[in-house]
């Protein structure tokens, strides 16, 4: 018996040492799939974005799909308005953005803002984003005087489509985030213009 | 009839006994241990074709997760960037390096880099990201540190009762809207039970919630 019991122990201790050797810990890093003992209903047969699709026929088996030319999305921004293009009828951009400043617009400029432009602008909109120490060159100052005398519509402009070096960002803000990033642009603006006399005087007396 | 069974025969129950309990109790704690998605899933962190680091990029650089993510907001999607977002530093960061040419080809091409998916629930779970991360629930939650590592690495088991976990009780999860993408962020004295009452969030417990 008890020789049994050595031998018996002997091949469990063997079969466990086995086993852990062969399937590692939880958490252990791989870089295989996970593994499925049951896969049940796990992959179905539809489309899951941004895969490839093996079923659906598209010849370069992309999922997500770019829109067909000359079609509009519902709800996307295809209608030629100040609005959606910044401009007015006969080309010129607008001078003045066609929505109406408020502090809620500019807090979601200013969150957009701090996604979206502060890595090249800086946060305060002087050109020193924290890309510009890695080789981005050119990026320009919002306190420049030709900035601050540029139409609304023309940062927004900018913003949809792009200029020169810097790439478009429309995919990234509709249009009503593009005005919300226009409207915390000017607020950056007019923070280094204030005078002395339009601070209130209860804080004017705290200043040094 | 004395000889039919040698003596030892008579311990053989308690030997069948010993055998069958240990393999039994090893077999449960093998299955335990192993069939659970805390083995299957954890740990996994593909080759990528192209070497981007979060570790770079959102740790270093400090780049906010939606300047690339940018539809988790708004999408029960989170998208994966397209090369055009790269390429708004990489055209002049390191615009010749190697580590960047299928980057570079694809912006060129218009083919979607071939990233490899990580994280995945199954095709019967409906998830949306929308909802969590507009109700101050962190990524970090569900996809770990990830402005600390080089390659993503699946951190969190994503099972069902991971997602029951938190959606019996979220007040340790939830945290100021604009925090969410902060995944260092601590704690110090934000009242998640208040805000869990105050904003009325309610996690779904039934299964029509994630199976729909
Ligand atoms: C990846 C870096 C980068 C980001 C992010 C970025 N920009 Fe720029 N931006 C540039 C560069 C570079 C220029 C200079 C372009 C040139 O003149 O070649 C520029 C120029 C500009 C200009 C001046 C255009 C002109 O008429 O000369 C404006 C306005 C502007 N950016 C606004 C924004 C706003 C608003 C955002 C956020 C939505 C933003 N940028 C995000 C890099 C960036
Ligand atoms: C510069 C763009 C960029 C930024 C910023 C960024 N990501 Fe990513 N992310 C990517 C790319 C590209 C991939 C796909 C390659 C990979 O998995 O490494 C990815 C993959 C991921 C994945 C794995 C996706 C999968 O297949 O399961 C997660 C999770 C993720 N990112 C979360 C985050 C979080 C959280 C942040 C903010 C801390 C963040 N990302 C910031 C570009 C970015
Ligand atoms: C906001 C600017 C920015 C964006 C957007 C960006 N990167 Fe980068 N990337 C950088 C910087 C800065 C570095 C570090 C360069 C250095 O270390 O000198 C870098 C480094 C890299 C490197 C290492 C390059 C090398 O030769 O060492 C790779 C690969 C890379 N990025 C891929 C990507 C991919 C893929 C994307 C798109 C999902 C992306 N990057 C988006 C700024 C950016
Ligand atoms: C409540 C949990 C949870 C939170 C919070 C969460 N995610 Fe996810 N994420 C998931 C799950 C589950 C998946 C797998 C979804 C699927 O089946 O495609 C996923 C997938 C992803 C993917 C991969 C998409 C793909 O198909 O390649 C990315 C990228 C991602 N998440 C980014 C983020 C970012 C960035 C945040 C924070 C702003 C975030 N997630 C917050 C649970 C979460
Ligand atoms: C860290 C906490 C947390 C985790 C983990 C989590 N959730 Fe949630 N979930 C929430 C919160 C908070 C809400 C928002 C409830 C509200 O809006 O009142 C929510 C909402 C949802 C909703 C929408 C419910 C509705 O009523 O429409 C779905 C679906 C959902 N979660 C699925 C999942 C799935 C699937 C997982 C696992 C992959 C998961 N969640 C993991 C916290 C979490
Ligand atoms: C918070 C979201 C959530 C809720 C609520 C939920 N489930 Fe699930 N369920 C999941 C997820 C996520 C998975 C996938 C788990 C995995 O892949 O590891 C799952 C998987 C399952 C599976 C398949 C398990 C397997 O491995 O084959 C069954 C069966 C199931 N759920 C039944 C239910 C029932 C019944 C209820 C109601 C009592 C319910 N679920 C409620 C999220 C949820």
């Amino acid at each position: 018996m008890r020789k049994f019991l050595a031998y018996f122990l002997t091949f469990w201790a063997l079969a466990v040492v086995a086993v852990v050797g062969v399937a590692g810990l939880r958490g252990s890093t791989s870089r295989k799939p996970p593994l499925e003992f049951f896969s049940d209903m796990d992959h179905q047969p539809k489309l899951r974005p941004q895969t490839t699709a093996k079923f659906a026929g598209f010849a370069d088996g992309m999922s997500s799909r770019l829109p067909v030319p000359g079609t509009v999305a519902r709800g996307s921004a295809f209608e030629a308005s100040e609005f959606n293009t910044g401009k007015k009828a006969d080309g010129s951009f607008v001078d003045a953005m066609p929505v109406p400043v408020n502090a809620a617009l500019v807090a979601r400029g200013r969150e957009r803002f701090a996604i979206y432009c502060a890595p090249c602008h800086g946060a305060a909109g002087d050109g020193n984003g924290v890309t510009t120490k890695f080789g981005m060159a050119a990026v320009a100052k919002f306190h420049d005087e030709r900035i601050i005398k540029m139409g609304d519509g023309e940062i927004y402009n900018t913003i949809a489509n792009g200029k020169n070096l810097m790439l478009p960002y429309g995919d990234k803000l509709d249009p009503q985030d593009r005005w919300a990033v226009v409207a915390y642009v000017r607020a950056l603006q007019l923070s280094r213009l204030g005078k002395k006399e339009e601070i209130p005087d209860a804080v004017r007396a705290t200043l040094k | 009839m004395s000889d039919i069974f040698p003596k030892w025969t008579n311990k053989l129950p308690l030997m069948a006994g010993v055998v069958g309990a240990v393999l039994g109790v090893s077999v449960l704690a093998g299955i335990t241990y192993y069939f659970t998605p805390k083995y299957t899933r954890v740990g996994y962190q593909p080759k990528q074709p192209v070497a981007f680091s979060h570790a770079i990029h959102a740790g270093q650089i400090g780049l906010d997760c939606r300047y690339c993510h940018n539809g988790v907001e708004k999408a029960w999607f989170s998208n994966i960037p397209a090369a055009a977002t790269c390429m708004n530093c990489h055209s002049q960061v390191k615009k010749d390096s190697d580590k960047l040419q299928l980057v570079r080809d694809s912006f060129a091409s218009g083919q979607s880099i071939p990233w490899v998916q990580i994280h995945k629930t199954p095709d019967y779970v409906y998830f949306n990201h929308s909802v969590h991360v507009n109700r101050g629930v962190s990524c970090v939650h569900c996809h770990g540190e990830i402005q600390k590592m080089d390659e993503v690495r699946h951190e969190k088991p994503l099972s069902m009762s991971f997602c029951l976990d938190c959606h019996r009780d979220p007040a340790a999860f939830v945290r100021p809207n604009e925090l969410v993408t902060k995944l260092d962020w601590k704690n110090e004295g934000f009242d998640g039970k208040k805000a869990v009452h105050d904003w009325k969030v309610q996690p779904g417990q039934s299964c029509s919630t994630c199976h729909r």
